[in-house]
């Protein structure tokens, strides 16, 4: 049986969410989510011609709110998590490389 | 070889209301950093966010603006990145089923008019705001201000129909008017509340195809968007002339060094993994809220000018200068109201009103003057109590102060003096003074005429009705 997902794709992934895996844990991992896709394509077995997409299963639409303003947090309590503060700013390593290419 | 040029442009614009799209926090420019945050824009555990309602009646009111099909079914959608202007770690947006399909904004381009297609109008979260410490090329920390994080962001896509970088200046200078005119927003580009990234490629003129593209970002002005533009043609046509090929990549416009340069996120994978936002419900809006909407879209610029055109026989260019914003129009139509001479009123907003915005690099609603003193002082002008030269200098203290004519005109000691009994005391006691010149009129001097009105002028501080002057000295010298 072909592989439904390769380690180099769930290294890739678990790049995007910011996860450290051990090589162990790599291999697990790819099992896992093989098996998941694995159920999707069972799934996808099923005929869903003439049924519409479900993007919610809430039953419920326009739900909204009148555009009025109220006091937010103190600048203190939003900072209290933050891992370091500049001032009022929350500080954070650089995010952006640049370079220059005429 | 010769050379077409294919623009796309994707254009952002906060939304100008009281508050935040998915929470209650003030939508305000210029606050203390952190200000204006609370749980919901934070993304802090167990919160939920709620549509603001009038942000959705906005892109409605655009969408209807520009001709679009409004989705009778539409969701929001996850659009997952990381990046800390974001502290969720996702953008709230719009993926495959915006408020707003299609429509077409027309730009006016050296008198030659052309649709640009859209693409779509969606409703989507702003992003905080980064400050890089140091210079961006060399950064070594990040500090966040979150007050625009939720701030509701319209975003419009053209189809890449635009050809010229000039055409994609008068494309964002329409969008720039009809959102202010509609009220949506104040589209502030100095201020980031109006934002550009433009899709640009070149081809060999003829090919179809298009070639390959770059997204050019930074651009703060009108101006710098058709300079980044015009530099990042150049690039491109130059990499094709050389036999080279053009790269797809993101790249930024240094304004300073007119350059544009790659711009490179450390994070190569642009995977943004959009899911159904499953914290909100999704919007249906109703045929009837659609038609609500509709009863309340303005006369738009193009048809108002051409409505100019017709009713008051002006010609296009006065009349297109007279919709250059709503409230400038508005204003127009206002002093029409009362004072029907259009010609008269058109004559004072395009010449010494608009010579003072420009000179002072205001609008005209940030100025003290208002339709009633306008027409009041063109009244004035009717009446033979203002000359109109006394008028151009009325004027800009009306501007500048809000008072009424009148009263500016006393208390600058410039109110023209018409009273036929005044004047004729000026008059006589010129004619008494000036024996020579009464005698060379006589004569048949008609020129000498000249040298007694000057007299009664200098007598009168300026201020005698020059018509009456010139009727009461021929009146008296024919008398004798
Ligand atoms: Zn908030």
């Amino acid at each position: 049986m072909t592989k439904k997902i390769t380690e180099e794709q769930v290294a890739g992934v678990a790049h995007l969410a910011r996860l450290e895996l051990e090589p162990e844990e790599l291999a697990v991992y790819t099992e896992k989510l093989g098996g998941i896709l694995e159920y999707v394509d069972k799934l996808q077995e099923l005929d869903t011609e003439g049924i519409e997409a479900t993007f919610q299963v809430v039953p419920m639409s326009n739900v909204f709110r009148e555009d009025e303003s109220r006091p937010g947090l103190s600048v203190d309590e939003v900072l209290q998590n933050a891992p370091e503060r500049s001032g009022d700013y929350f500080k954070m390593p650089p995010i952006l490389e640049s370079e220059d290419a005429g | 070889m010769e050379y077409e040029t294919v623009i796309g442009l994707e254009v952002h614009a906060e939304l100008s209301t009281e508050s935040k799209l998915f929470c209650g926090c003030a939508n305000r420019f210029g606050a203390p950093p952190n200000s204006l945050v609370c749980p919901v824009c934070l993304g802090l555990p167990g919160v939920l966010p709620v549509v603001n309602r009038k942000a959705v009646e906005y892109i409605v009111l655009v969408g209807l603006a520009v001709g679009g099909e409004i989705a009778s079914y539409s969701k929001f959608d996850r659009k997952n990145y990381f990046y800390p202007d974001m502290p969720k770690n996702f953008q709230i947006s719009q993926y495959d089923l915006p408020l707003c399909d299609g429509g077409t904004v027309r730009i006016e381009l050296d008198g030659l008019k052309k649709d640009i297609r859209l693409k779509r109008v969606h409703l989507e979260e702003d992003t905080g705001k980064s400050v890089h410490g140091g210079t961006i090329d060399s950064s070594d920390f990040t500090l966040e201000d979150y007050n625009r994080a939720g701030v509701p962001l319209m975003e419009i896509v053209s189809e890449p129909d635009m050809r010229s970088p000039a055409e994609a200046h008068a494309y964002m200078e329409e969008l720039h008017r009809l959102l202010r005119w509609l009220g949506v927003s104040d589209c502030k580009m100095e201020e980031g509340s109006l934002r550009c990234d433009a899709n640009i490629s070149v081809r060999s003129k003829g090919e179809t195809a298009l070639g390959v593209k770059t997204e050019i970002k930074n651009m703060n002005s009108f101006r710098s968007v058709e300079a980044a533009l015009a530099c990042e043609e150049k690039r491109q046509i130059e990499i094709l002339e050389n036999g080279g090929e053009v790269l797809q990549e993101t790249r930024g416009w240094n304004e300073d060094r007119c350059i544009t340069f790659l711009m490179r996120s450390k994070e190569e994978v642009q995977e943004y993994r959009y899911f159904p936002e499953p914290d909100l419900v999704p919007i249906r809006v109703e045929p009837e809220k659609i038609e609500s909407i509709r009863a309340g879209l303005p006369e738009l610029p193009f048809d108002r000018q051409a409505r100019y055109m017709e009713q008051y026989n002006l010609e296009a260019d006065t009349a297109k200068a007279l919709v250059q914003s709503r409230y400038f129009s508005d204003f127009f139509d206002r002093c029409i109201l009362t004072y029907k001479e259009a010609r008269a009123v058109v004559n004072w907003l395009l010449g010494d009103v608009s010579k003072f915005l420009n000179e002072n690099n205001i609008e005209l609603e940030k100025t003290g003057v208002t339709p009633q003193s306008l027409v009041e002082m063109i009244r004035l002008i009717d009446d033979g109590k203002l000359s109109g030269k006394i008028a151009k200098e009325i004027l800009p203290e009306m501007m500048k102060s809000g008072e009424p004519p009148a009263a500016i005109a006393q208390k600058m000691g410039l109110s023209q003096e018409s009273d036929e009994s005044r004047i004729l005391e000026w008059v006589l006691e010129a004619l008494r003074e000036s024996p020579d010149a009464v005698a060379e009129y006589r004569r048949g001097k008609e020129k000498a005429l000249g040298f007694i009105v000057g007299q009664v002028m200098k007598k009168s501080r300026g201020q005698a009705n020059p018509g009456i002057v010139n009727k009461l000295i021929k009146q008296e010298l024919d008398k004798s």
